[in-house]
């Protein structure tokens, strides 16, 4: 500052520092560390390492207990399986949109979900309302003793059928 | 009469202990100046403005909807609490006591009903305090900041009910907070790790109810405190309200 009288020790020159500014800079530099550091150690406490979620991999039982021609709701997963004379597959229930759970309506031969009118085909494809994208297939197979073994973890394309 | 002055002079006399004195320094605040003494010294009444112009106090100039507001948020905070003394966020306790607060504790359908309605009150007259605001340019320097966490405010109130809704837990807690939590999820890049953040997992289950509940009571109450303390406080640093002449 002009006119302040020069304090013993303190460096002339336009850009120099001294040691207030020094220090001042470390110590703010610290700060800004240690307060990402304590934003991303709280992000981290706050994301489970651990879920008790429900398992994702379950047993749909017998291929058999699926007539061909039919879309079966499985309540407890919220997953259908649907037998075509081609063969079958395991389609989510839960809406593309906001994640309802559809319901599956014989009588238009269309799976519906309640909350905005989405409409699917059995395949899962759109036929109606608001839903981005197609209801996801779930890969499935036979586990050695034929029980059908659906994973939902696994998404699968939709030609990706099991023949029975 | 005599009754009377010898009242006064009790009290006269009140205000002279030491007790008294350490509690209320300026003493009486009976003329302008101590009046304002008192409203600078008064750790409750400081985010207060110490006049105000008379204009600003008629019905017609804010319908007092910002006052309607705070005085819903200091009801919800006084029935939130009594709630809580009843209310866990578990899995299988949340419904039941919710059922039970209703059906069988004393006086908890009235503490219940009013907390509901206050909050759907509350976010009626946010709303209403900000077109109000907007409508009479109450935005306009020198308010541009206060209009900033007024905003700021109607997000908290929104995400106080928000958060609140899933409390109940029944299937339309659930299904709101699954679109809800949903809608987030779209949020470019950033959606799904947020919704897991809040979820505390990928479905609206223990975890959901717990991090709703904490943020309903604690951390979201804060943040409305600290915000409603910093409005007041800026009405009276910006120069007062905005008033037009034209209402008389």
């Amino acid at each position: 500052m002009p006119g302040e009288p020069n304090a013993p020790g303190k460096p002339e020159g336009k850009n120099a520092v001294t040691r207030r500014d020094f220090f001042n800079e470390i110590a703010g530099g610290a700060l800004t560390i240690a307060g990402l550091g304590a934003a991303v150690v709280t992000v981290k406490y706050a994301s489970p390492n651990v879920l008790f979620e429900p398992p994702t991999t379950f047993l749909a039982g017998s291929p058999d207990d699926y007539p061909v021609n039919s879309v079966t709701y499985l309540q407890d997963q919220q997953v259908y399986i649907v037998r075509t004379d081609k063969g079958m597959w395991a389609l989510s229930a839960v809406c593309t949109h906001l994640g309802c759970i559809t319901q599956w309506k014989p009588e238009s031969d269309q799976i519906a979900c309640p909350c905005h009118g989405s409409k699917f085909a059995r395949t899962g494809k759109v036929e109606a309302g608001p839903a981005p994208r197609p209801l996801p297939h779930f890969a499935m197979g036979l586990g050695e003793d034929g029980v059908l073994v659906v994973d939902k973890l696994e998404v699968v394309k939709q030609t990706v059928i099991l023949k029975v | 009469m005599a009754t009377t002055a010898w009242t006064h002079q009790r009290l006269e006399q009140l205000r002279q202990t030491r007790v008294w004195r350490s509690i209320f320094r300026r003493g009486p605040a009976r003329t302008n100046r101590t009046l304002s003494l008192a409203v600078f010294g008064n750790l409750g009444l400081h985010v207060l403005p110490v006049k105000v112009r008379e204009k600003s106090l008629s019905v017609r100039a804010t319908y007092y909807l910002g006052s309607i507001s705070f005085f819903l948020f200091v009801v919800l905070t006084i029935t939130g609490i009594l709630l809580m003394f009843y209310y866990h966020p578990a899995v299988p306790d949340a419904y039941r006591d919710m059922k039970d607060l209703v059906y069988v504790v004393s006086n908890g359908v009235f503490l219940r009903n009013l907390h509901r309605l206050a909050a759907q009150a509350m976010v009626v007259a946010v709303f209403w305090h900000m077109f109000h605001v907007f409508y009479r340019g109450g935005y306009k320097p020198p308010h541009e900041f206060n209009w900033v966490i007024g905003v700021g405010l109607l997000m908290v109130t929104l995400f106080l009910s928000y958060t609140g809704y899933l409390l109940p837990w029944d299937q339309l807690a659930f299904w709101a907070i699954t679109v809800g939590t949903n809608i987030i999820s779209y949020v470019p890049v950033l959606g799904r790790p947020i919704r897991f953040l809040l979820l505390g997992g990928h479905i609206i289950g223990q975890n959901a109810l717990l991090r709703f509940y904490v943020l309903h009571c604690v951390i979201l109450p804060l943040a409305a405190v600290v915000l409603i303390a910093m409005h007041f406080w800026r009405i009276q640093k910006d120069g007062g309200l905005t008033v037009r002449d034209d209402h008389e």
